[in-house]
């Protein structure tokens, strides 16, 4: 006889139930826990407290964890093949999203490079842009795709040293929820990625107003989702972020940070 | 030595009184009325409303304008659209001609264009002179260069213009908020509908004479007076797909919830409440020149100004006592005057608001300081002012004034310093003065804001990025940066 698994919300690097209680059954057997609102709020405050020292680890650091998590889903892979329905599609998938991560595993250390600046001003300043974390940042993962289109948006996120609070596909969420065991073994510090389950319209207007969510990534919503969102992010001036679902570029990583800019003078 | 404030007052007089030296006005025209420019010409507004643009510093009216409505705004933005096609596919090269041109002429016309933003908004005319207008002609300069360069800076990409760029600017910077807003949007081949600010349109007016005299082709930039339910308007409108907003927080998330689901793309430039954090080896006659130039500049009304003044507490006896000699020094009055350091407080409503919070600050139990300092009769004025006894609750901490007034605020250890300069939900920009350059960039790298001045305050460059993080906004304007608000990169 199996023993069988208890699917868990990810929190502060805990597998933890819904403090509600509650669980629904998106395939008709396994029960998922069905995150609420209070859920949420423990996983921005968890992502909250991990940003200082995930957004201060070294980009070598931060693109080293990275590849470890490849390394962990690839190592998982048969796993993740069957949650995924089997087949050469499913294996597809999951070669994807194990190449999503070393991708953009080697691009941590690179981003500044390419997407900041020194800038010639007209005086005696030294004056350079680079690019730096927005902070907490709240993703919601496509239906149609349910890993790929999750680690598609995870990995640029923590490649620019931002912190997560993923909502898994509501109808498909066992791959996210399993998502959380590779990261879990990835060396990725407590808190700095939390995936809930649960249903999107009872989670996601909270996760749009929450005031310490910096930026919204909607290319999983609908339009009329990306509307309620887009209405509650001007409460705290989110960042909405609306880059295709299928975008794999260092502009997208850019689309996660903000730009900081120094002067300081030059003299004797 | 200790000097007693009448003392610090005596001294001032004596050494600083100065003989009038007013710029000359007779060579600017302004005109008793203005229309619209929409479609490369001036014409009547549908709109019959009008308003007066006053001189705040004598609130007498220079001229009057129109308050633009929903037919007038339809057709700004038909005339935006009706050229962007032919505008996008333009020879780059040549879209970039027309940019340097405009660069030349603001720089041919600066005194005017210097006494015009002056006259109107208050300001002291050394700083349009010296600032407002230069900055405004290099940001042409710079951007006219980008025209037709844009695949070298986003590699991989084919960058596409957007299409109509509505942009609606504030009233502290008038000029340079608008090429801010005008060059790049023009560069990246995109179309524009600029509404100014109400109180400081007459700027923006000589501007549509510059396009004329370009020769820019017709209904590439429009320009739409009014107030607040103009720019509604504006970047309500379907036709425009790009919004670009400079103003306050409050605007700009109204802004943002109003286009909400619309796919307009927004880029905001928002609030601040700026820490200007000085360290107990900074070069204190310098850091005092920086906390002076990060508030009293532009009477304060500036987005990025240094309104908090953290300084680290076994200087800061030393270092207020320099400041408040120094504050004496200022001059306050005609701004017209080239050697006035503060001008006149661009509206009622402003001056209203900066009362306000004052009295808040007294309330709260803040301790002021003023120096003496005569104000004039007519027009809008507030005198430098300093509180000390201020706690981070206070809401001349926390709240944006827009005025000539610093709240000083000490700390022990540079954690407490990084602590209190992020405890805002805005976070624009940041001064930091020590001598030591490790803290300086230890520092740099704590401070959630978009600028970070060291050991410097209130730099602008074309070539330098600009805008915040949290609650001052998104999006960056100057640099390379600054084209990526106005480009499809797909």
């Amino acid at each position: 006889m199996d023993v069988r698994k208890t699917y868990k919300l990810f929190v502060n690097g805990e597998f933890v139930r819904s403090e509600s209680g509650r669980a629904y059954r998106p395939d008709g057997n396994v029960n998922v826990p069905r995150g609420s609102r209070k859920d949420l709020r423990d996983a921005v405050r968890a992502a909250r407290t991990a940003f200082p020292a995930w957004s201060g680890r070294t980009a070598m650091n931060r693109g080293q964890i990275l590849y470890r998590a490849a390394e962990m889903l690839d190592g998982r892979g048969s796993q993740f093949i069957e949650l995924l329905g089997g087949g050469a599609r499913a294996r597809r998938e999951l070669d994807q999203a194990v190449e999503t991560l070393v991708w953009y595993a080697g691009w941590t250390d690179k981003l500044s490079q390419v997407t900041g600046t020194v800038n010639p001003v007209s005086g005696p300043y030294f004056n350079f842009t680079i690019p730096e974390p927005t902070g907490v940042v709240g993703i919601v993962a496509p239906e149609d795709d349910a890993l790929g289109g999750l680690v598609r948006r995870i990995a640029p996120a923590l490649c620019g040293g931002n912190v997560v609070v993923a909502l898994a596909a509501e109808s498909h969420p066992l791959a996210a929820l399993t998502l959380a065991e590779v990261l879990a073994t990835s060396d990725l510090p407590g808190g700095v990625v939390n995936i809930l389950s649960g249903q999107r319209k009872e989670l996601i207007p909270w996760l749009a107003a929450h005031m310490d969510v910096n930026a919204i990534d909607v290319a999983g919503c609908t339009g009329d989702e990306i509307k309620s969102i887009e209405e509650a992010a001007a409460g705290n001036v989110k960042r909405v972020i609306r880059v295709a679902a299928t975008e794999r570029s260092p502009y997208l990583v850019a689309a996660f940070m903000e730009m900081k800019t120094v002067w300081h003078p030059i003299g004797v | 030595m200790a000097l007693t404030k009448k003392q610090t007052a005596e001294l001032a007089k004596q050494v600083f009184e100065y003989a009038p030296a007013p710029e000359s006005i007779d060579h600017v025209k302004i005109q008793p009325r203005y229309g619209l420019f929409i479609g490369g010409r001036m014409v009547e507004g549908h709109s019959k409303k009008r308003f007066p643009t006053i001189n705040p510093a004598t609130e007498t009216k220079l001229a009057e304008v129109v308050e633009a409505d929903d037919v007038d705004v339809d057709r700004a933005v038909k005339a935006a659209d009706k050229a962007f096609d032919s505008w996008a596919h333009l020879a780059p090269s040549q879209r970039a001609r027309y940019l340097f041109r405009i660069s030349r002429l603001i720089q041919e016309r600066s005194r005017e264009l210097a006494v015009v933003e002056t006259m109107d908004g208050g300001k002291p005319i050394k700083e349009s002179r010296d600032v407002d207008i230069p900055l405004a002609a290099a940001h042409f300069f710079y951007y006219a260069g980008w025209a037709d360069k844009l695949e070298w800076a986003f590699p991989n990409r084919k960058p596409k213009p957007i299409g109509v760029a509505g942009q609606v600017i504030p009233w502290n910077f008038p000029l340079l908020m608008l090429a801010w807003k005008i060059a790049p949007a023009l560069a990246a081949g995109n179309t524009v509908v600029l509404k100014p600010a109400e109180t400081t349109p007459l700027s923006a007016m000589v501007f549509a004479e510059i396009c004329m005299q370009a020769d820019l082709p017709p209904g590439v930039v429009n320009i739409v007076t009014g107030a607040g339910k103009t720019g509604s308007l504006v970047v309500t409108h379907p036709d425009v797909k790009k919004v670009a907003f400079t103003g306050s927080t409050e605007v700009g998330k109204l802004i943002q919830r109003s286009i909400a689901g619309s796919g307009k793309r927004l880029t905001l430039e928002l609030g601040g409440k700026a820490a200007n954090i000085v360290f107990e080896d900074a070069p204190l006659d310098q850091a005092v020149e920086g906390i002076i130039n990060g508030i009293y500049f532009n009477q304060g009304h500036v987005c990025c100004a240094g309104s908090r003044l953290l300084v680290q507490e076994s200087i800061a006896e030393p270092l207020l006592e320099k400041l408040k000699r120094r504050l004496s020094t200022l001059r306050l009055g005609d701004p017209l005057d080239k050697n006035t350091d503060i001008g006149a407080i661009n509206s009622k409503a402003q001056l209203e608001r900066i009362q306000g919070l004052v009295e808040s600050g007294i309330e709260e139990g803040a301790e002021l300081y003023q120096p003496d300092c005569v104000l004039p009769e007519r027009g809008f004025w507030f005198p430098p002012t300093l509180f000390t006894n201020v706690s981070q609750s206070y809401r001349i901490a926390r709240e944006e004034i827009f005025g000539p007034v610093l709240s000083v605020l000490t700390f022990r250890t540079p954690n407490e310093a990084v602590e209190k300069a992020n405890n805002t939900p805005y976070g624009l920009s940041a001064g930091v003065w020590t001598d030591k350059g490790s803290r300086i960039l230890w520092m740099a790298e704590r401070l959630r804001a978009g600028v970070v001045w060291a050991n410097t305050f209130n730099r602008f460059d074309p070539t330098s990025p600009f805008g915040g993080y949290k609650e001052s906004g998104f999006g960056r304007e100057g640099g390379v940066h600054g084209l990526l608000p106005y480009l499809e990169l797909n």
